[in-house]
């Protein structure tokens, strides 16, 4: 499937292509000149210089036009900029919340996704924060970006033009993982886009996780919803991020069979043996600092201390479960 | 033709043979010569450098191939942040103002030293212990700093590396450059020989001077700033971090307040040296000696405001983007004027090539596409698709390497044989210039392909579709290195067993080329009355020209 554009794609191509004809028109005619005066005006063929010391017209030419020139380009540069941040009033919003290292699109019926579902020819909003550090949000094929930055909610909007699937980046440098945090917009015709947003839960996050980790586990004493309902707290809270359920490492232990395993982990700088119990994972989950597993020198792991105990507890059981 | 002189010994009486008050090292690291200190400066600064090279190197091993090659996320990302800092702080920021204008300005406006020699040797030891205190970061707390050379808050607030200790480094690498940008204000406002007026005093003094005022009235705001952000990971007091009640965007607004202008603190005395370079070897003076001096003060004026294209898609207010835009396209303008004042300084020259001038040529060429690939990204509406992608990093590579760095080289090649007395061989330099120039395109054009198909910057993997592009740039780099090696080898040898140079091996005019190579302490036996202006070829050549001879 080709990528998609956007309205504003073929705007910011042709402003791009006048900038690049420019400057390689400029960039050939300073190079030549300079070479021919070498040539020219070697000191075998031409032996004695003329001392010429300047030429007020001249300076004022090349003073004046290129304040015109530059002048032309930052008009045309604002006025690509100003369909940019005008969002049609008709917008369909969608929150995004970036958080090290993925992104969680919200749209306003309550449905949660790691992709950025949208239908074509239809005024997009993005509104947009971060729960951590700066991001940026960047879709290529749209030519569009913003910073998105904790305490504040920035913006920007788009209008898909053809269906498909394009990539998204984060552009805003974010740590460990920031060549990761990646995530699709998928364009969708009306139609799909209408089942998909009214639908099944079919590319629920928790869903999308199943799927694209497809975790090999072996789960004993846990039902079937109980697990769906731990992974998706954990997909919810950014665990998956670092962390496996298939006994494979990522930034983070994987929770696959840690359970009444052995952790080096310092205390205040002093060094520990603590069996991996009930009580030890709930500290862990709660304040990771205190209690430092060897081996992993240099990865912060935010506290989840907002989890209410029955979902601590879900997460625990779960983890007890992965053997 | 051959640059050798008559003689076949260097003068005894030159700075390095000086006696003073110490002996071996000592007589180095605590001499208040300013050449002594240009030396120190440039031993120093291009130790730092080849690190900086080797991590660069091996960042561009690392992305030959998606997925990983030769390191973990985490020390590729350690490598590009050293990198940053090395060649920001203690490469580019010092380097020619700190090695050449040490060495060379005083020279060329008449003056036995600058005017606080003391205050000079501090300059260096802020520097030693700055440069230190960042590369004792790597080894102690939480490991090398991993958040890039700009620190961005919250990141560096909550990485568990050690940023504290590398901020405090750059706060004291900052004090070495104010005082050396207060010592050569000064320097050039007192220390002027008779005769050596404002409008005579050649341009890489204007270039320096200009850049001087910068390093003063910029550089507080970064010591402040980083500052800052040690106390926020220390204390927490919620000044940039959200998390704390701090402001984001405020960080970069003061950050980028100071080191936007720092990149004209790290081009104007590049500009300098060229303009010194085309005369010379044009043998005539310089096209539009005043607009080119004045444009340098333009550059360093305009330069304080325009940081806020650093922040076209921050989620700073869209007012204050077109503003920025416009006056960021307003900055290009002085600096196109010294491009074409260079280019019309070749007319009707008598023109001798060498190294140094191939590189000058090397310079305009390549700081003319970083210019005009700026251009690009001042446009508002083509630079929010390009901002932080591999656009931005083809883009200032162009102008901090090809520009600075070529100027580095060229700068070298012009002022080798006065600082050491001897000559280089030349087939060497112009066949590391081939390697150099052919390299570096190969190297950063990619980049700027990568960037408009959406590489963002600092990842360590890539999509397959970017793969070809970072293959080619990949192998730039080695053949970019081969040349440095071969012109670095080259020098290394001439500045022992190299030709003698004689005092004025290319024909210069301005005052350096009037004392013997190397120069004897403090210059100038009698100060000299200037009565010519500069690059005037008429009549300011030295008498005696090309001998061992000592002037005036």
């Amino acid at each position: 499937m080709t990528t998609p554009v956007s309205s504003f794609t073929e705007t910011f191509d042709i402003i791009f292509l006048a900038l690049v004809i420019f400057a390689v028109v400029t960039l050939l005619l300073i190079t030549a000149i300079m070479i021919y005066f070498v040539v020219r005006y070697n000191r075998k063929r031409h032996p004695r210089a003329e001392p010429i010391h300047g030429n007020t017209t001249l300076e004022i030419i090349w003073t004046v036009i290129p304040l015109l020139i530059v002048t032309g380009m930052f008009y045309y540069g604002y006025e690509g900029f100003r369909y940019l941040r005008e969002v049609p009033e008709d917008a369909f919003t969608i929150n995004v919340v970036g958080r090290m290292w993925d992104w969680t699109f919200e749209y306003e019926n309550g449905r949660k996704s790691d992709k950025l579902y949208v239908p074509v020819d239809r005024n997009v909003k993005l509104s947009m924060t971060s729960l951590d550090v700066n991001h940026s949000f960047f879709i290529p094929a749209f030519r569009v970006k913003e910073d998105v930055v904790p305490g504040r909610t920035t913006y920007l909007w788009f209008k898909p033009q053809t269906v498909g699937p394009a990539d998204v980046f984060c552009a805003e440098y974010c740590g460990q993982r920031h060549a990761y945090m990646l995530s699709e917009v998928v364009v969708m015709e009306k139609d799909a886009f209408d089942s998909w947003y009214g639908g099944e839960a079919d590319s629920s996050p928790a869903a999308a996780v199943e799927t694209a980790a497809a975790p090999v586990e072996e789960t004993t004493g846990f039902t079937e919803e109980q697990r769906e309902r731990a992974r998706k707290v954990l997909w919810d809270n950014g665990c998956f991020s670092c962390h496996t359920t298939d006994g494979s490492e990522n930034l983070g232990p994987s929770l696959k069979g840690l359970f009444q395993k052995d952790r080096y982990v310092l205390v205040d700088g002093q060094e520990r043996v603590i069996t991996a119990d009930e009580a030890y994972l709930r500290r862990a989950i709660v304040d990771p600092d205190a209690e430092y597993v060897k081996g992993y020198d240099g990865v912060i792991m935010p506290p989840a201390d907002d989890l209410s105990p029955s979902e601590l507890t879900l997460i625990i059981d779960y983890i007890q479960s992965l053997k | 033709m051959s640059y050798g002189s008559a003689g076949n010994a260097l003068p005894l009486n030159n700075f390095r043979t000086t006696k003073t008050r110490y002996s071996g090292i000592f007589a180095w690291i605590f001499s208040t010569d300013h050449k002594r200190i240009g030396i120190l400066y440039l031993i120093s600064i291009l130790s730092f450098t080849s690190v900086a090279i080797v991590i660069g190197l091996l960042m561009r091993l690392e992305l030959i191939a998606p997925g990983e090659t030769i390191v973990k996320p985490e020390t590729y990302n350690a490598l590009f942040t050293l990198h940053g800092v090395i060649m920001i702080f203690l490469f580019v920021v010092p380097g020619l103002q700190a090695i050449f204008g040490n060495f060379f300005l005083p020279i060329l406006i008449g003056a036995r030293d600058v005017a606080f020699p003391r205050l000079n040797l501090l300059s260096w030891w802020c520097y030693m212990i700055g440069a230190f205190m960042a590369v004792l970061a790597l080894f102690t707390g939480g490991g090398a700093p991993d958040t890039g050379w700009t620190f961005y808050v919250p990141y560096s607030v909550r990485t568990s590396t050690n940023v504290s200790l590398a901020v405090l480094g750059v706060f004291v690498l900052g004090f070495s450059s104010i005082l050396t940008g207060l010592n050569f204000v000064t320097t050039v406002h007192r220390m002027r020989a008779p005769g050596m007026s404002w409008f005579r005093i050649p341009l890489f003094v204007w270039a320096s001077y200009s850049t001087s005022w910068i390093q003063i009235l910029a550089t507080p705001v970064l010591a402040i700033t980083v500052l800052l952000v040690a106390f926020e990971r220390l204390f927490a007091i919620g000044i940039f971090d959200p998390a704390s009640g701090g402001d984001p965007l405020m960080y970069q607004h003061l950050f980028w307040i100071y080191s936007h202008p720092a990149v004209y603190i790290m081009i104007l005395p590049a500009m300098g040296v060229v303009s010194e370079i085309l005369p010379t070897f044009a043998r005539k003076p310089i096209f539009g000696y005043k607009a080119i001096a004045f444009s340098s003060l333009a550059i360093a004026f305009f330069g304080y405001l325009v940081w806020g294209h650093h922040m076209f898609t921050s989620g700073m207010s869209d007012t204050a983007r077109w503003i920025f835009s416009l006056l960021t396209f307003l900055v290009a303008i002085p600096s196109a004027i010294k491009v074409f004042n260079w280019v019309a300084t070749l007319y009707k020259g008598a023109i001798q090539m060498s190294p140094a001038l191939l590189f000058t040529m090397a310079f305009i060429f390549l700081f003319s596409i970083g210019g005009l690939t700026g251009l690009i990204q001042g446009a508002l509406a083509t630079s929010i698709h390009t901002h932080d992608t591999y656009f931005v990093v083809g883009h200032f590579h162009y102008i901090i390497f090809g520009g600075t760095g070529f100027a580095f080289i060229a700068a070298l090649l012009y002022w080798f044989p006065k600082m050491y007395g001897r000559l280089y061989r030349m087939k060497p330099m112009y066949i590391g210039w081939g390697l150099m120039f052919v390299g570096f395109n190969a190297l950063y054009f990619p980049m700027l392909i990568l960037g408009w198909m959406g590489m963002p910057r600092r990842y360590y993997d890539y999509i397959p579709e970017f793969h070809f592009w970072h293959v080619v740039s990949t192998i730039g780099s080695w053949i970019l290195v081969s040349g440095i090696i071969l012109i670095a080898v080259e020098f290394f040898r001439a500045r022992k067993h190299g030709e003698i140079a004689g005092d004025n091996p290319w024909g210069g005019v301005t005052l350096e080329w009037h004392v013997p190579s190397p120069p004897p302490h403090e210059n100038f036996d009698v100060i000299p009355q200037v009565t010519w202006d500069t690059y005037d070829f008429e009549h300011g050549l030295p008498e005696k020209t090309a001998e061992g001879a000592s002037h005036p």
